[in-house]
């Protein structure tokens, strides 16, 4: 997936598919190959006739006539708006939708719940689940612009909330207990419908004291947890922050409040932000995550105060000749290791595995060599030096390759790979010829070396050398062969 | 369009029927001309059931997508907002109807709330001072919508996060009330079986709503024989793993919505003579991708390794009928061959659309990246090594692949070992946490509360029980002429589908112990029916049964399905 731009169209107007292998079926991609030449070479034969019986699609692949393509055709058309229509109207006569039989069938899912009442009106469901569905009830919904209000006074709260339910508008107010409000609560909650039950909780958030409402919701987790998530929703942070201290729910108040950070944009505010945080009572490991989330921010400030200023003074040559791309503010961990390796590079920091890996690939994208051998080489007591790498010099391979470092770079790593396969793997993969030799000289393996000898350009060094391993260990060989 | 929908063993054309019908209802209720301002999300699962015409034949003559300050021009009688009900929506509407109003004549404004009325919505367009300009207010609920001849689809997106997360059962409700439409127009269910929470709940929901709807029998004839409700939180395994099949593999990669998928245009470029493939289309190419549509039927279920062999026969084919041309000497041959040449066109734009999407797909399944993430999934998948730190996923961290790649993994692991131990789960949310950003400690908690993530407790791994006892990994898979399941995801058997499978045959008591290790209660429930409307089964009729699941599923498990509904028609 890392290919560049380039080999991608490359590979997109190259007729050869070769990377369309169905598996072991070469043969058979060469016919899916011929196929599809044979079936686009028939539009020269079939093509200008039109299209007719078949449905039609736009381009986009809206069928024409369905409702997304229609959506832009009636808005784009508003000035001619008739020829439009006609157009539709033309258009449409081919979209199957003319084709289907016209709907014999007399469901339709008011009508099945209705059972004896009205017809014509629109019901949904739930009304007709209603246990009283002959009841007779003013049609207060709908009326023009007319007020809402209850046409009858005594509703239990059951009835309320079956009304409710239903999408009739009525009054809670009358209401006045406790008790009832409660009874309210809980006929809401038992009939599982979330939009009811929120309205009572409305209700309730409005009449009943912060106290008590907590304390009842406390006992009735159900109903807490719509209240929790209607909190949510309409924001209201404060009321959500009291709950959970209320509920000595910690964690998920300390989590609550550090996600305000994200809607403060000023770095400064943020990072005032981020420091009320590291007091609150988040899990063990959270509480580290936080405390350095708030450090980082705190660095980057300064960094990017100094950097910025580095940068419009023109002075200092890494940043004419890499300009920023965009400030580092706000930028995870290890972008900004990245970021202070490619900008501000020191050996001052501890080798670990993460840093290791980002350094190298910021001095390698500078092309710094020396800085990335530095990085791998540790010295004994003794003054010798020797390679070491805490990630397996199998990635650095991969990384250097990734920021297209010469060969003889490439090659000096690859051998530094322990395990013999995996290095021959990666010398091939990378093209390094000699190590690839080296190997297969050093493993004996004549077949291995034979067969990469077409590999490598005719003529070429690496073909003398071949030959010359292959002649010059002739008996060797066949004592092996044997 | 939706002939496709009759195909199968239950006639869902029924179901596109009855909705349609509410529709029109509705539209007629709002006389004279009309503009409907759309919530775009809505457009989606709205093309499933009506198309333009149908609204124009009921005076829409104006469609805008719903967008802040004034309306475009249109001179209707009625404005229509078809939306969500989504606090968000209710501000843009209310900034629609005031500027509108300012505007000058008068309009009748309606809304129509998919698939419920909100009165917390209702109450925020009072709040800003419009609700009493709305005449209808009226929700119509579009619980189920056919998507093919045996699919239908809530395309409730959020209905996992809602659940699990916010612990927000509103869906549970459009799920039971669904499943009562349904019921409506297919018969009472006599046998209801559950698994998971949410699944005890739609159950108790349907079962109430049925004591509460006294009106009239049903006395339809059940199609249905079993209802199967099953909780996605009994399997989170299978969604995490990397979906094998040609539908699924076009979803993972391009994602699938509302029957549809965008791909890169350059493959679909049209190629015209002297046009030299100059003016390529920028615009992303939408495809339909359903039943109708007889090589897709073919081949969307297949393991994509099978779908290579499939397209060059029917290439194959195809050529041939082509070259018939040649043969056709009469004036009545040529007359016979020119009447097939539309259906043979048809197909042949459909073979060089799969060619060409295969091509995309492959392109990416023959990469070694892709190699190394489905050889990982597979490990974990069969329980090797999913108790350490894995060094692929610390490189893709390392080497800062998507986010979500990364969290997939890390959560398929966490659920093939019932959780991960402290450390490897600590170490995993610091390289995450310093390399995306700390702003993500909100993300893990989120997995962490909705079970996708977690730390071991007890110290006990169940996942080796619960795969050896329902056989998920299958060591020998034939991709090409599969004989299990286990094909979708090349090895791995989606639990839920193996549980759906062993509830038909032999049934869940052989399973009782791995029944309770999975999350939730599991349950039957009968649904009595008068004596008329039993079914006196004929020997080796097949029954049909419903499988609902809560909170999603993938394209590979539909596959999965349809599989074992294939070996059952043929034995």
């Amino acid at each position: 997936m890392n290919r560049t731009k380039g080999d991608e169209e490359e590979y997109w107007n190259s007729s050869k598919f070769k990377a369309f292998t169905f598996d072991d079926e070469d043969d058979e991609l060469s016919q899916l190959k011929e196929s599809k030449r044979a079936v686009n070479s028939l539009r020269d034969f079939v093509d200008d006739e039109d299209d007719d019986d078949l449905e039609r699609v736009s381009w986009s692949g809206e069928p024409v006539g369905s409702i997304s393509w229609s959506i832009k055709e009636t808005a784009g058309n508003s000035g001619s708006s008739q020829e439009g229509r006609e157009q539709l109207k033309s258009r449409n006569s081919f979209s199957t939708y003319t084709q289907l039989p016209k709907p014999t069938s007399t469901y339709s899912l008011s009508s099945f719940f209705r059972g004896r009442t009205r017809p014509g009106s629109f019901q949904s469901l739930s009304d007709a689940l209603s246990d009283a569905p002959a009841k007779s009830y003013a049609p207060e919904l709908g009326r023009p612009k007319g007020e809402y209000r209850d046409y009858s006074n005594d509703w239990s709260p059951s009835d309320t909330v079956r009304r409710l339910r239903k999408g009739k508008v009525c009054s809670l107010e009358r209401f006045r207990s406790l008790q009832d409000k409660l009874q309210l609560l809980e006929e809401a909650v038992s009939m599982h419908d979330g939009n009811v039950i929120t309205a009572v909780l409305i209700f309730l958030k409005r009449t009943l004291s912060k106290e008590i409402l907590f304390r009842e919701l406390e006992v009735r987790q159900v109903a807490l947890r719509h209240l929790i998530h209607f909190l949510k929703e309409i924001g209201d942070q404060k009321l959500l922050l009291d709950l959970f201290r209320f509920l000595d729910r910690t964690e998920e108040l300390a989590l609550s409040h550090y996600r305000e950070h994200l809607n403060i944009q000023d770095p400064e505010k943020r990072k005032e932000f981020l420091k009320t945080c590291v007091g609150l009572p988040f899990s063990a490991e959270d509480s580290a995550h936080i405390q350095d989330h708030y450090t980082l921010l705190e660095r980057q400030i300064i960094i990017e105060a100094n950097d910025r200023h580095l940068e419009s003074a023109g002075q200092t040559e890494i940043f004419r000749k890499h300009p920023r791309k965009a400030s580092i503010l706000n930028m995870p961990l290890v972008t900004t290791l990245f970021y202070s390796c490619f900008y501000h590079y020191t050996e001052a920091e501890i080798p670990d595995k993460q840093y290791v890996l980002t350094a190298l690939a910021a001095r390698a994208k500078l092309r710094a060599w020396h800085d990335v051998d530095a990085l791998f080489t540790t010295k004994n007591w003794l003054g010798y030096t020797k390679k070491r790498a805490p990630i397996g010099f199998h990635r650095v391979v991969e990384i250097l390759h990734k920021n297209s470092a010469p060969v003889q770079i490439l090659q000096e790593y690859v051998n530094l790979v322990e395990d013999v396969d995996t290095k021959l793997n990666l010398a091939t993969k990378f093209k390094c010829h000699d190590v690839v030799i080296d190997t297969c000289r050093d493993l004996k393996d004549r077949q291995q070396l034979l067969a990469y000898r077409s590999k490598v350009d005719k003529g070429s060094a690496e073909e003398e050398k071949i030959d010359a391993i292959l002649n010059s260990s002739v008996s060797s060989y066949s004592l092996l062969l044997q | 369009m939706a002939a496709h929908l009759s195909y199968g063993r239950v006639n869902l054309n029924v179901l596109r029927e009855a909705v349609r019908r509410e529709l029109r209802e509705f539209l007629d209720k709002c006389a004279g001309s009309k503009a409907i301002v759309w919530d775009e999300y809505l457009t989606g699962p709205f093309g499933l059931i009506a198309q333009y015409s149908l609204l124009k034949e009921h005076e829409v003559e104006k469609m805008f997508t719903l967008k802040g300050s004034r309306l475009p021009a249109a001179d209707v009688k009625n404005i229509i907002f078809f939306v969500r009900p989504r606090l968000e929506l209710m501000d843009i509407i209310a900034e629609n109807v005031l500027s509108e109003d300012r505007r000058g004549p008068t309009r009748d404004f309606h809304i129509l709330f998919v698939p419920r009325r909100s009165l917390l919505c209702e109450q925020r367009l009072k709040d800003l001072g419009v609700l009493g300009s709305f005449i209808h207010r009226e929700e119509y609920s579009l619980d189920l919508i056919p998507f093919d001849g045996d699919l239908l689809s809530m395309e409730s997106e959020g209905a996992f996060k809602e659940c699990y997360l916010e612990s927000d059962q509103t869906s549970l409700y459009h799920a039971a009330k669904g499943l009562m439409t349904l019921q409506a127009l297919y018969g009472t269910i006599p046998q209801i079986f559950g698994k998971g929470e949410c699944a005890r709940q739609v159950a108790n929901m349907m079962i109430r709503m049925k004591r509460e709807f006294t009106g009239s029998q049903n006395s339809i004839f059940p199609v249905f024989d079993n209802l199967l409700l099953l909780d996605r939180n009994v399997d989170l395994l299978t969604p995490l793993a990397t979906q094998l099949t040609y539908e699924g593999l076009i979803d993972e990669i391009y994602g699938i919505q509302n029957s549809y998928v965008k791909l890169p245009p350059e493959k679909f470029a049209p190629k015209k003579q002297g046009d030299g493939g100059k003016d390529l289309p920028t615009e992303a190419k939408k495809l339909q991708l359903n039943s109708a549509e007889e090589l897709y039927a073919e081949i969307r279920d297949k393991n994509f390794n099978a779908v290579g062999s499939v397209l060059s026969k029917r290439a194959k084919v195809i050529s041939a009928a082509f070259e018939e041309r040649h043969n056709a000497k009469t004036v009545g041959e040529i007359k016979q061959f020119v009447s097939q040449l539309p259906h043979m066109q048809a197909a042949r734009g459909s073979l060089a659309n799969h060619t060409s999407i295969a091509e995309l797909i492959k392109d990416v399944t023959t990469s070694e990246d892709f190699f190394d993430k489905l050889t990982v999934e597979q490990e974990f998948m069969s329980g090797v090594d999913t108790d350490k730190v894995n060094s692929y996923i610390e490189d893709c961290i390392a080497q800062k692949h998507p986010l979500i790649k990364v969290l997939r993994l890390v959560c398929l692991q966490s659920v093939c070992n019932s959780g991960l131990k402290q450390k490897v789960l600590d170490y995993y949310k610091r390289e995450i946490l310093q390399t995306y950003g700390y702003e993500h400690i909100l993300t893990l908690y989120n997995l962490e509360k909705a079970g996708l993530l977690k730390p071991q407790t007890g110290g006990r791994n169940n996942y080796p029980t619960i795969r050896k006892t329902l056989r998920l990994w299958m060591d020998d898979v034939n991709e090409q002429n599969p004989t299990d399941i286990s094909y979708v995801y090349s090895g791995y058997a989606p639990l839920s589908v193996r549980l759906a499978q062993l509830l038909s045959r032999p049934g869940w008591r052989s399973i009782e112990e791995v029944l309770r290790i999975l999350p939730g209660p599991h349950f039957e429930e009968r649904q009595p029916l008068p004596t008329g409307l039993q079914k006196k089964r004929q020997p080796g009729e097949n029954r049909v049964t419903l499988i609902f699941f809560l909170g999603g599923v993938t394209f590979a498990e539909i596959a999965a399905l349809r599989f074992l509904s294939q070996l059952e028609d043929g034995g």
